[in-house]
């Protein structure tokens, strides 16, 4: 071992080298790669299916979400146990013995091993950006009228704002939306939603205004029917959030937001601020109760009677007052649907100037 | 190049050795020499790691429990703001800042940067950044509104403490900046001449891209607060709604810098892990080019997919299908990566020290990561997790169990050559069975969380999710424990440790062809590459690796 | 910044040259300028880029109100900081050929060229009708012409500097000139900035 040239020439044939490494691993011929690869995908496909992470699917278009998760569990898991096990093999099976000082084969790369490794990965993610494009396709995110940035509103004063989604839909000249978010599934794209509901978020509440001035604290929807929500937030950014619907959209002040969906279950699921919005951030949470259609009529029937009775200072409408313009955390400790305040406090709301930046 | 003790008026002591010594206070000023700028980059960076982590620690304890108990609803959020911006900007970045300045000048065979002065003041813009993130937690009303601080929030919550947080962050990108101009101009231009760009290590072709990166994406982030404090101290309405302003173009410009943040953090941490999987496993690296052009691949795609984090903000249907497409693509480079260091160590013969189990551990724990971002990349499924603790789970994979687990592993691979001392192995490992333990109890549960309906920034949740959140806050209170056998064991080997060999390791790179620690400007002589960076397993007589590479290097020098 | 590094390179490169004596490293200063000045316009491009998104969303721009922009002066503005680019590139190749009396010529009329921009915007701000806070278009026009001006500020800074050098015999000559060709590439960068701001501000 003189000078770096002839330092190349006792290079021992790779040929050799592997050829000896293949006997070293006997163990493992194409027998054990094949059975592990099995076992493997079993194990993926069944966990792929049971993994029990999501929570009860409750709206139209969750259990297509779900089947994408699914999906994406299963190759994950697939090619986590893959790794891992290859990994793991690799340290039971190359560790340095004591006393070896010599160095591993120079195998420097495989082009056709690499070009496997780097087709599996493309074929992967196309085949997730295709079935994806999908489920968000029937989800009604390609709604042209609810997916074009066309215009937005023109300038929210916190104010105004409020006042617009009190009187209803008057805010926004109707059929011409402007409204990103998720629209219409394709099958009812261009029709109108069965209810449509304006949603405020404000620091730490979310009110709905349905039409004929009916407020609420809480979301009462009919099971089977296609809701549209207008979302908008009067201060700050919020999402709404229903996790049984797998389906989220962020409060926006100046912009309006459209989250389209059909709840299908019946039941009471929480709705959920999911973007940070101030110091009770974790306690912005109402609640949304999927009734069947006869027993939402019979609700917004109730609702409209109140309404017109001027007897909007009712629990079920204070609801989503009682968290606003709190900052002592004693009141914060109440659960969320407790408190109960009179209509005084949903006037208070209006003139509430949370815009401290003047 | 510490040009000080090189100019003979400068230094008054008579006999002068041809390389001056280094002075323990050299460490504690204004600095040219790039691996004591490496030093001080690290022990800073580390002090704010630990800061950071303190605060990590009380955000678990306070959701051990569903109410707000421990911190409060305003201490929660300013704590948690700190916590992003620290790990982010005071820790990983300027620890990737850190092995750079350490490795490149030596890896390539240059005496130091390419502009020393530059860089101890791209250093020094650290520590002010850092004291004014601290000191801004006692303002009256400390930043509280995300490390993202999105408008309209940041603009409510208080000026003067918003105000510092934007500064610091000014500070410390320009810092990060100024570390890009001296990275790119070093590897670019300050190599030894028969090192082409092939034979770099591959260290310096992740630090390019991430030079790359951060040429790119760290001034729009600049140019997105200057507009911030305007709105926030003038008056003006770019972000404001009010006013006829736009919060979503702040959340444009801010993820354009913040998603390639993501790789400016992990691209230098591919480098190291690059390097350190060959020495141990005695074994090239498998597929080197594929290794460096994914790095490329991966920051010109860094920078197309900023809007991957907006899928909720009221983005266009097509774009967020655009945006889907290009986030998925980065599996194929990130792939390649992952199945490349397997490959380099199926076959070997793994020394399984503290470096390779560090490494090793990040390249599982990043596979974790890397395939729940395939999958939050996915549209729908996104729609229902953004915000949620799955994300929380997936950045902590990539951030720390990548990131963090990577920076360890290099620190336990240089630091012989840092310090001259070896660290200790049983305290390494125990460092690592903690850390590997406490991380996957932490975060792995917070998937489910997530999955399950729990937002992330809260301080109050669901009572269901109870039990879930303590099996979390045991796993973070064991992750903080595994800090204290590092930092004993950093401490005291670097005064007590067994001294190194130049190299310990018998690795081929450069910077183990000079003594450790290396004198102050690197190399003896300008060094000679006698091989790759990765040929191991060429020489086939045994008793050949049973000599040191400096005295084979010394034979083949003979020779010519 | 440029200053110092530049000091402590030349100084550092004789150092290495006594202390070693094998060899200096090429100067890679300008290579560094230019990484530099590409991240620089990095920043206006995140700030065009918002200007232009606040434009293309908004349904009237300028938004209602804002009063007419006079284009007379900006445009005259615009004509100087263009020549004076041309102007400084004389004093470079003046330095060329070892004519350090040209250079002082050519660069004392580019930093005049300078100061009479900036005299005029400073002129345009106080005769404008129209406030920081106004509206979206009043703000990004202070904040981005604003930024701008800093910028000329500083370049401006740079080629007193030089001329304050270049008053030592021998600093400048044909074959050491970075602080020239670093602060000649820095008024181009300031300048292809206005041109695109200006077009943007101004005609578009």
């Amino acid at each position: 071992m003189n000078d770096s040239e002839s330092r190349g020439l006792v290079v021992r044939p790779v040929a050799e080298l592997t050829s000896n490494y293949m006997e070293r691993a006997k163990l493992s011929p194409a027998i054990s790669i094949s059975a592990a690869g099995v076992a493997i995908t079993v194990i993926s496909l069944w966990y792929g299916q049971n993994h029990g992470w999501l929570p009860e699917a409750a709206s139209q278009n969750a259990p297509l979400v779900d089947g994408l998760f699914n999906l994406m569990m299963t190759i994950s898991v697939w090619l986590f146990l893959a790794i891992q096990g290859a990994i793991v093999l690799a340290i039971i099976k190359f560790r340095k013995q004591p006393g070896d000082e010599t160095d591993g084969p120079p195998i420097e790369g495989n082009l056709s091993l690499e070009l496997v490794w780097t087709a599996i990965p493309v074929v992967i993610v196309m085949v997730l950006a295709v079935y994806s494009f999908d489920v968000y396709q029937q989800m009604g995110g390609l709604d042209p009228m609810a997916s074009h940035d066309h215009t937005r509103i023109a300038k929210v004063s916190s104010g105004s704002a409020i006042a617009g989604s009190l009187d209803g839909d008057q805010g926004l000249p109707h059929g011409q939306n402007v409204a990103l978010g998720i629209g219409a599934n394709p099958a009812s794209e261009g029709m109108d939603a069965d209810v449509t509901i304006d949603v405020m978020g404000l620091q730490y509440a979310w009110l709905f205004t349905y039409p004929g001035n009916v407020m609420a604290g809480e979301l009462h929807i009919p099971a089977g029917r296609d809701v549209e929500l207008n979302i908008q937030a009067q201060d700050v950014l919020h999402a709404f959030w229903v996790p049984q619907f797998r389906l989220k959209q962020d409060a926006i002040p100046g912009r309006m937001s459209k989250l389209r969906f059909r709840p299908e279950t019946p039941g009471t699921y929480p709705i959920v601020c999911a973007e940070l919005c101030g110091a009770f951030h974790g306690a912005m949470r109402s609640t949304v109760i999927v009734d069947t259609p006869e027993d939402y009529d019979v609700w917004y029937q109730t609702q409209i009677a109140s309404a017109i009775d001027g007897d909007a200072n009712d629990s079920r409408v204070a609801t989503a007052v009682g968290m606003t313009g709190l900052s002592d955390a004693d009141r914060m400790a109440l659960h969320p649907h407790a408190p109960a305040i009179d209509a005084a406090a949903i006037a208070a709301i209006t003139p509430m100037a949370h815009h401290h930046h003047d | 190049m510490s040009v000080s003790t090189l100019e003979p008026t400068q230094t008054p002591q008579p006999p002068q050795p041809k390389h001056p010594e280094r002075h323990w206070k050299d460490f504690f000023g204004f600095s040219t020499d790039h691996k004591v700028i490496a030093i001080q980059y690290f022990v800073v960076s580390f002090v704010f790691y630990l800061i950071a982590g303190a605060m990590a620690t009380s955000i678990r304890v306070e959701l051990a429990t569903p109410d707000a108990d421990f911190l409060g609803y305003e201490n929660y959020n300013g704590v948690l703001t700190l916590h992003g911006t620290m790990m982010i900007f005071l820790w990983i970045v300027p620890a990737g800042a850190a092995f750079a300045n350490y490795l490149i000048p030596l890896m390539i065979g240059a005496k130091d940067m390419a502009f020393p002065v530059l860089n101890g003041l791209a250093f020094w813009l650290v520590p002010p950044g850092g004291a004014l993130l601290l000191l801004s937690l006692l303002a009256e009303t400390p930043p509280s509104a995300g490390w993202t601080s999105y408008p309209p929030l940041s603009l409510m919550t208080g000026q003067v403490g918003q105000m510092m947080w934007i500064l610091a962050v000014l500070l410390l990108g320009t810092s990060s900046i100024l570390g890009g101009v001296n990275f790119v101009t070093t590897i670019l231009k300050m190599r030894i001449k028969e090192m082409g760009l092939y034979d770099m290590p591959l260290f310096c072709w992740a630090m390019l891209a991430t030079s790359m990166l951060i040429l790119i994406s760290t001034p729009v982030l600049a140019g997105a607060l200057i507009l911030l404090s305007f709105d926030l101290l003038a008056g003006t309405a770019f972000f404001n709604p009010t006013g006829g302003g736009d919060p979503i173009v702040y959340q444009h410009m801010f993820w354009f810098y913040s998603h390639p943040a993501v790789y400016i953090m992990i691209l230098p941490v591919f480098g190291l892990i690059s390097d350190i999987l060959p020495v141990h496993a005695r074994k090239p690296i498998f597929g080197y080019k594929a290794i460096a052009y994914s790095s490329l691949a991966i920051a010109f795609l860094g920078n197309i997919v900023w809007a991957h984090h907006m899928f909720t903000s009221g983005t266009p249907g097509w774009l967020r299908m655009f945006f889907m497409a290009a986030t998925m693509v980065i599996a194929v480079p990130t792939g390649i990566k992952i199945f490349s260091w397997v490959a380099t160590i199926w076959g070997g013969k793994l020394r399984l020290n503290s470096a390779m189990l560090f490494a090793i551990g990040f390249v599982s724990m990043f596979l974790v990561g890397g395939l729940s971002g395939v999958m939050v990349a996915s549209v729908p499924f996104d729609i229902h997790v953004h915000d949620t603790y799955f994300i929380v789970a997936h950045f902590h994979y990539v951030l720390f169990g990548g990131s963090v687990f990577g920076i360890y592993a290099g620190i336990y691979h240089w630091y012989p050559k840092m310090v001259g001392r070896m660290l200790d192995e049983t305290w390494g490992k125990v460092h690592f069975a903690l850390t590997f333990v406490g991380f996957n109890l932490c975060f792995f549960p917070m998937h489910i969380l997530g999955l399950q309906g729990m937002p992330r920034r809260v301080v109050q949740y669901d009572p269901a999710f109870a039990d879930i959140n303590r099996i979390c806050t045991i796993g973070s209170i064991i992750l903080a424990v595994s800090t204290l056998p590092f930092l004993f064991n950093a401490v005291y080997c670097w005064f007590w440790g067994e001294k190194a060999l130049p190299n310990p390791w018998n690795a081929l790179t450069l910077e183990w062809q000079t003594s450790s620690p290396p004198i102050i400007e690197n190399f003896e002589e300008e060094p000679v590459l006698w091989s790759g960076p990765y040929d191991y397993g060429i020489d086939s007589e045994p008793e050949e690796d049973t000599r040191s590479v400096a005295d084979l290097l010394a034979e083949v020098k003979a020779e010519m | 910044m440029q200053t110092t590094a530049e000091t402590t390179q030349e100084h550092g490169a004789i150092a290495v040259e006594q202390a070693h004596g094998h060899g200096d490293h090429p100067d890679h200063r300008l290579f560094g300028m230019g990484v530099f000045l590409f991240a620089e316009a990095m920043i206006f491009l995140g700030l065009f880029a918002a200007y232009l998104t606040f434009r293309s969303v908004a349904e009237v721009w300028p938004p209602a109100g804002t009063p007419e922009r006079e284009l007379l002066l900006p445009g005259i503005n615009t004509i100087i900081l263009i020549s004076s680019s041309f102007v400084m590139n004389r004093g470079n190749q003046a330095i060329k050929q070892d004519d350090v009396k040209g250079m002082q010529f050519w660069f004392g009329l580019t930093a005049a060229l300078g100061a009479i921009f900036l005299a005029g915007q400073g002129y345009e701000y106080y005769t404008n009708t129209f406030g920081l806070t106004d509206n979206l278009f009043t703000s990004t026009f202070y904040v981005l012409t604003g930024f701008h001006g800093l910028h000329v500020m500083f370049g401006l800074s740079l080629i007193l500097l030089v001329l304050l050098r270049s008053r030592t015999p021998g600093h400048y000559s044909s074959t050491s000139h970075f602080g020239i060709e670093a602060s000649e590439l820095y008024w181009h960068f300031v300048d292809v900035v206005w041109i695109v701001l200006f077009l943007i501000l101004y005609i578009l």
